[in-house]
């Protein structure tokens, strides 16, 4: 890994009508999960620009290959095998190594393996449903999964969630921290669900689409998804209040 | 014209859904073998983490006052000298026995949380006063579209907190409560309130 010095100026500021608000009706689960009163703003201090370090260390051989991670010896899980990969970058566009990304997802079929999951599609013996990595010194990850069936929830008496896969990820600051869902591109279902469009900007919803990126792909193996995430940046120069004028 | 800004936009958040156990706290969720422990599961200190110990407990309740059974809350905390364990910390060292990041899911029968840590040090501000020893939370759940970000201040602290910059300079002095947590012996109580005429500051960091 590149030895370059640790980053302590504060992150930029969150473009909060670029993520969803707190109060989607649509999504009716946020109804009552919503704060109602005005955040308070809070320029980042030492405990919001610091934050924990994860060695690979914590990451088994197959943490990456959902396609065997939860597999019988020998076997290995149902669906279309495919590799998703990208970088984690931060708004400059500087790319965020050491960064913890963990994944989880249904099932071909659409199934979650939780004991809260009712859908009546079956649960695929030879699939968890999750993984982690680490990115390298460029920001780079890769993991190989089948891809996830859509299914339908209890929120409207006929509302799918699109194929998806959801991503949580640390990068250097707690600030900076974020769970995501990835989306795959060409798919009908992403423009009709509900917690899709909890996201009032449509560009912000294109950033959430991986796209199939046939160069990539495994030969007789496995195609491939392509999917940056972007996490705040952080000021590029530190040049503090007056310490007697604030 | 201008040279142009060359700016990418963050990450649209999603919310972390209703199984965000299984990818987060595997073991907790019963999918085991893959992981050896849940990442931030157990306590955060052990015998040699400098500080006093205490035990961090609460709920999280929704606008009907129902609490959260599918939350995770991560925390994020100084050591008892108020360094933090991170690279850019550059004061001085942590306490190489204490992590200061931990992460724990609510029951699944009650949402009770809990987090066996160590009492924090005073931290500064970016004007270099002190803050008053806090710990961040980080709380993500179905329904709960962006993680929301707010802190516990300690009850035994009256005179540090008096004078934090940040709790000092909220407006509305009614909803500054919501910002401490309860002490009583080790055990300190922190409920966090998402809607109501108790809801709990929550921060746009």
């Amino acid at each position: 890994m590149k030895n370059t010095p640790p980053e302590t100026t504060p992150f930029f500021a969150r473009d909060r009508d670029w993520h969803p608000p707190a109060f989607t009706p649509g999504y009716k689960t946020s109804v009552l999960r919503s704060p109602q009163r005005a955040l308070i703003s809070l320029e980042g201090t030492k405990s919001e620009i610091t934050g924990p370090v994860f060695g690979h260390n914590i990451l088994g051989e197959f943490d990456n290959d959902l396609i065997v991670n939860y597999a019988k010896p020998g076997e290995m899980a149902l669906g279309e095998r495919i590799l998703v990969y990208g970088r984690v970058i931060d708004e400059r566009g500087h790319g965020v190594p050491g960064a913890l990304v963990e994944f989880w997802q249904a099932n071909a079929g659409g199934r979650y393996r939780h004991k809260k999951e009712t859908y009546l599609a079956p649960l695929d013996p030879n699939f968890g449903g999750f993984g982690r990595t680490i990115t390298d010194e460029n920001g780079g990850y890769a993991f190989k999964t089948i891809k996830p069936g859509p299914y339908p929830w209890p929120n409207g008496v006929n509302d799918w969630r699109p194929a998806h896969i959801h991503f949580s990820v640390f990068g250097h600051g707690f600030a900076q921290r974020l769970i995501t869902q990835m989306y795959f591109e060409g798919d009908p279902m992403i423009w009709i669900c509900p917690i899709v469009k909890t996201i009032p900007d449509e560009n912000a919803i294109k950033g959430l689409i991986a796209a199939l990126d046939m160069q990539n792909t495994i030969p007789h193996d496995m195609r491939a998804y392509k999917f940056d995430i972007v996490l705040r940046g952080r000021r590029s120069t530190f040049f503090e209040n007056r310490k007697e004028g604030n | 014209m201008v040279q142009p800004l060359t700016y990418f936009k963050e990450s649209a958040s999603q919310t972390a859904g209703p199984y965000v156990h299984i990818g987060c706290t595997p073991n907790f969720s019963g999918i085991t073998g893959v992981y050896d422990t849940d990442l931030g599961s157990g306590s955060m200190v052990n015998d040699q983490t400098r500080g006093e110990r205490i035990t961090i407990r609460g709920f999280i309740y929704d606008g009907t006052m129902t609490p959260l059974k599918d939350a995770m809350i991560e925390i994020w905390q100084a050591d008892a000298d108020g360094f933090y364990n991170s690279p850019s910390e550059t004061r001085g060292k942590a306490d190489p026995n204490f992590f200061g990041w931990a992460r724990q899911p609510g029951d699944m029968a009650t949402g009770e949380f809990a987090f066996e840590t160590i009492k924090p040090g005073k931290v500064p501000f970016r004007d270099g006063r002190l803050m008053a020893p806090h710990v961040t939370f980080w709380v993500v759940a179905r329904g709960i579209n962006l993680g929301l970000n707010t802190r516990m201040y300690f009850s035994d602290e009256e005179e540090a907190n008096a004078v934090d910059p940040i709790l000092s300079r909220i407006e509305h002095r009614v909803r500054v409560p919501t910002l401490i947590g309860k002490r009583e012996g080790n055990t300190v109580t922190f409920n966090i309130y998402l809607q109501g005429e108790n809801e709990t500051i929550f921060f746009d960091i």
